[in-house]
């Protein structure tokens, strides 16, 4: 099995791209509907950047590339993120 | 349009931010790791559990980032990291051993709403499990407990190789008592007169050792990806639901 860390460490980067922290938000996998926080979602380090994929069904979720003077966000796994106003 | 009801004020958290820390004192934790003691003076305090991205540069200009948790709900002003050595890591062997005081460092945060524990928030039982170096959130989740007046009672299963492996093992042992229970699992080597054989963690060891489920404990797990996603499936398996369980992994270069 490749080494995976968990969503925890995705709050870093969304913080440049998001209000509010949303690894404790529940968001909605477009594969298999299954809904929890971004925090349990599998992360990928050894990409370039960061993966993301569901705990249920390994879809990748979202992808984050540094890029230095960019950030490149991919949130195309997700249906849906709950956020609490 | 109907009046809407007003929203109950929620305690505003800090935003992360990039800071930078001087080191104040550096000190060996265990035989691999060792306890930072930084001085931030723009850090706004942060939520037991909660985690920092540290941003290293390189003279030609290369940068390497990793997270770390903060050892305590530090105070503004003043963050406490204790770092583990990972033998071909590129980050921790600096960390651990060529940072003198007086050293800068890059740090974003504070960082993590959901490996975050807040005292008065839940009148449930709290159950932290740690493993090796995973026990670090899990010890400012254990000392935010003491330094308050929340009546949770608190327990926690540390999981580690042998009694030199201990973080915060004076800090720990300080805090045992009737609102926080302690319970230490020898994988390698016991102390002389230890009633358990040196061993991995078992699931009957977890299940004899921590708050059962019928309590509905809030769980906090934190380790490497095979300690986390073992502990966790056992505790499902134990009766507890999916949802009351925390999960933080670490690991990585």
């Amino acid at each position: 099995m490749t080494h995976h860390l968990d969503g925890n460490v995705l709050a870093g980067a969304l913080s440049e791209v998001f209000t509010t922290d949303v690894t404790a938000a529940r968001a909605r996998c477009g594969g298999c509907g299954r809904m929890s926080p971004i925090a349990e979602a599998m992360v990928y380090t050894d990409a370039p950047g960061l993966v993301a994929r569901c705990a249920g069904c390994d879809q990748v979720l979202a992808t984050v590339v540094d890029a230095g003077d960019r950030l490149i966000l991919s949130l195309a796994g997700l249906s849906a993120i709950e956020l609490r106003r | 349009m109907s009046a809407q009801p007003v929203a109950p004020l929620r305690r505003s958290r800090p935003r992360p931010a990039w800071h930078v820390a001087s080191v104040v004192e550096t000190r060996p934790e265990t035989p691999t790791a060792a306890r930072l003691i930084l001085d931030v003076p723009t850090w706004p305090g942060s939520d037991a559990g909660s985690h920092v991205d540290l941003r290293l540069t390189a003279p030609d200009g290369y940068q390497a980032s990793r997270s770390y948790s903060i050892a305590s709900s530090t105070p503004a002003g003043r963050v406490v990291l204790a770092i583990d050595e990972l033998p071909d890591g590129e980050v921790s062997p600096f960390l651990v051993r060529e940072l003198r005081p007086g050293d800068k460092l890059e740090l974003h945060g504070p960082l993590g709403a959901f490996f975050v524990w807040r005292p008065g928030e839940s009148r449930r039982p709290v159950q932290l499990i740690g493993g090796g170096s995973g026990v670090v959130p899990l010890y400012a989740m254990a000392a935010a407990h003491g330094a308050g007046d929340d009546p949770s009672p608190f327990r926690l299963l540390y999981s580690v190789r042998t009694p030199a492996d201990v973080f915060f093992a004076d800090e720990l042992a300080a805090l045992a008592g009737q609102a926080f229970g302690l319970d230490l699992v020898y994988t390698r080597e016991a102390p002389d007169g230890w009633p358990d054989a040196a061993g991995r963690l078992t699931r009957e060891t977890l299940a004899a050792r921590t708050i059962p489920a019928e309590q509905r404990p809030s769980v906090y797990v934190c380790g490497s990806t095979g300690f986390v996603e073992a502990v966790a499936s056992w505790l499902q398996d134990l009766g507890h639901s999916a949802t009351d369980i925390h999960t933080e992994r670490y690991g990585g270069l």
